[in-house]
């Protein structure tokens, strides 16, 4: 194995529908065994790339590979891969086991092996006493794992999941989480995920592709995406961002120090290569900004602020700051102390000091 | 109507008086429910005397003289009326097999998307299903003299009329009817299952024949069975296209009852109506009927 072979490789590929372009000469390499994730709002392109790979439409340019494979017009009946739709599209009138066997029927493997790996697949996903079901009879879980198993019977190379667990309530939708990352370890398929949820692309992706407007944005790790993101867009769409917009005034050592239009200053490390005098971003993340009550701490990055509105979640404690200019500012303190005084937790109009460290903030462009 | 809130109070069983509006029926509801029972007695009243009829022991007249079923013993006697049923029969069948084989084709193809000629094509369709029985009738015959005339001078065939032409027409009209029905239950199939059977390995023959043929099969049988009683059911243009010596029930009645209504043709309609409903009832419960 000298070159690596890739589950599926995408070659400038661009999708149009009557003038309106869904998908803008996407290029990616996902590898054998990996559980890649594209993650992206609604109208993102997403679901009409899986839909591609799938076979459902061809590319109006570009090329599709799967495991090394050209495509080109190659219908889905003869990919090997398979599709988890988001509606679960399960065979009203066939019965659970029917429906889980129906690829098997297909490559007529005989009836007895059929049974036992049927058996196998609904015992997998802990459905072995329901095979004489009607898909109607199951919750929308079960339903779920029905579609999963009928799927994955058939040993695909690639498993395609088109946001299967949006129908799902918050309980569940997290134990399947958990639950198809350990098939997918256990199995070693590749995983091709589609989903507008950022929790849930980083919960159990190994890589994410973020998406906006036909375009992948950025490709890398949960925590590249989430820890270094490139451009604002992917700064805001996962997890929560502030945004201080300025001028680059000075820039040293990876640290580039801007002026808002207001003439405060704020230091960040640098993403992008920028001089002064550029038009950039500072973006600094909630949870990585502390407040500071009484006295004026040291240092860059600090703003005096009143504290405007608290809401206490749990497990954090969410308080919106306004800052002297007028702009609201998140920021998520942890509740690592057990207490019911009132002391303990901010009020609207409790007068703070806002601070961050420099490398927890990112200099992005505008 | 506050004034009305305020003038007329009752007491509750606490003892607290509580304003209560007046009841009345405006004018308007008056009108439509007098309406409603017209429309029912002109609908039901002549079917429930000529059912009525039917087992009245008198040979002539209106005067009730007693419960037989004399008539219905006649009727199963008189070699005539088998033969007469037994054509139907045979219209009805053919015209059906046809009609939804047709039917059913035309409804797969205008449920494509993307041709040109779809819309057009969808409300063409409708033509038949509006346009009054006379006028069809008439077109028909007209079509077929046509016909008959262009063959002869062409290539020297002569044709008459005859059992088929009966079952061409009936196949004409009954497409349409075909293609609605079946239409309504491709509109409420789910084209991602389709989908499904692909990406599962199924090539477009096998996911026709395993998909979406046993979704839509009530449809095409709720078609079928709506054919299958309107061609039963048709007099006027089985009278205007049928050749010499076809006799259809509905012909057959209306041949007799121009000479008197006999509580025969008491008994026959009675039965027909019985057939009809129960086909229609039929029809439309396969259409309802959800699979799973």
């Amino acid at each position: 194995m000298n070159t690596p072979t890739w589950a599926v490789e995408l070659d400038h590929v661009t999708k149009e529908f009557r003038g309106s372009v869904a998908v803008r000469d996407i290029s990616l390499k996902i590898a054998d065994g990996e559980f890649f994730s594209l993650l992206g709002p609604s109208g993102c392109g997403k679901t009409t790339l899986l839909r591609m790979i799938a076979g459902f439409e061809n590319p109006s340019s570009g090329d599709i590979y799967i495991e090394g494979v050209l495509m080109g017009e190659t219908p889905a009946n003869r990919r090997d891969v398979n599709t988890v739709f988001q509606s679960y599209a399960l065979f009203p009138h066939m019965s659970v086991a029917e429906n889980v066997a129906f690829g098997l029927h297909m490559k007529n493997i005989n009836k007895a092996d059929i049974a036992t790996r049927v058996k196998q697949a609904l015992d997998m996903v802990q459905l072995g006493a329901f095979g004489d079901r009607r898909p109607k009879q199951l919750s929308g879980g079960q339903q779920q794992r029905v579609a999963l198993a009928r799927a994955l019977i058939n040993e695909p190379e690639v498993l395609l999941l088109d946001e299967p667990l949006a129908a799902l309530d918050l309980k569940l939708r997290k134990e399947m989480q958990l639950e198809l990352k350990s098939i997918q370890q256990r199995l070693g398929i590749t995983f091709i995920f589609v989903t507008h949820d950022q929790e849930e692309a980083l919960t159990m992706s190994d890589r994410i592709a973020v998406m906006e407007l036909g375009k992948v944005l950025q490709v890398g790790q949960p925590t590249e995406i989430y820890e270094r993101p490139k451009t604002r867009f992917v700064a805001d769409f996962i997890g929560e961002c502030n945004f201080i917009d300025g001028t680059v005034l000075a820039v040293e050592n990876g640290a580039v120090t801007l002026e808002t239009d207001g003439g405060v200053r704020v230091v960040g490390t640098g993403m992008f290569p920028v001089a002064a005098g550029d038009h950039a971003v500072l973006a600094v993340r909630p949870e990585k900004v502390r407040l500071v009550e009484g006295q004026q701490p040291q240092g860059t990055n600090v703003f005096a602020a009143i504290v405007e509105r608290v809401a206490y979640i749990g497990s954090d404690t969410r308080i919106i700051v306004r800052l002297p200019d007028g702009s609201p500012f998140d920021v998520w303190e942890a509740n690592t102390v057990s207490t019911l005084d009132p002391n303990q937790y901010y009020t609207a109009g409790d007068p703070v000091y806002v601070t961050w460290a420099t490398q927890n903030s990112l200099i992005l462009e505008r | 109507m506050a004034k009305i809130l305020a003038d007329k109070r009752i007491e509750t069983k606490h003892g607290r008086s509580r304003p209560v509006a007046k009841r009345h029926m405006p004018w308007g509801t008056w009108a439509l429910t007098l309406n409603a029972i017209f429309v029912y007695t002109f609908l039901y009243v002549p079917i429930i005397v000529l059912v009525l009829f039917s087992f009245n022991a008198a040979k002539v007249g209106s005067q009730w003289q007693g419960f037989t079923l004399q008539w219905y013993n006649e009727l199963f006697a008189d070699a005539r009326l088998g033969d007469a049923l037994w054509t139907s029969l045979k219209i009805a069948g053919s015209s059906t097999l046809i009609a939804t084989t047709i039917g059913t084709l035309a409804a797969l193809a205008l449920e494509k998307r993307g041709w040109w000629g779809r819309k057009t094509f969808d409300t063409a369709l409708y033509l038949p299903v509006i346009i009054p029985d006379v006028v069809m009738a008439v077109s028909l015959l007209g079509f077929f003299t046509l016909a008959f005339r262009q063959f002869q001078a062409l290539i020297g065939l002569n044709l008459a009329m005859g059992l088929w032409t009966v079952i061409i027409s009936h196949v004409a009209f009954n497409i349409s009817f075909v293609t609605v029905v079946v239409g309504t239950s491709l509109a409420n199939f789910d084209r991602r299952l389709e989908e499904a059977a692909a990406d599962l390995g199924a090539t477009p023959w096998q996911t026709f024949w395993r998909i979406k043929f046993p979704l839509i099969g009530p449809g095409v049988l709720g078609g079928a069975l709506l054919s299958f009683t309107l061609s039963l059911d048709d007099f006027v243009v089985t009278f205007f296209t049928r050749g010499p010596g076809v006799n259809t029930l509905t012909t057959e009645v209306y041949g007799r009852i121009k000479k008197s209504i006999s509580p025969e043709i008491n008994a026959i309609s009675s039965l027909m109506l019985l057939a009809s409903t129960t086909l229609v009832v039929t029809s439309l419960w396969m259409q309802r009927r959800r699979q799973g």
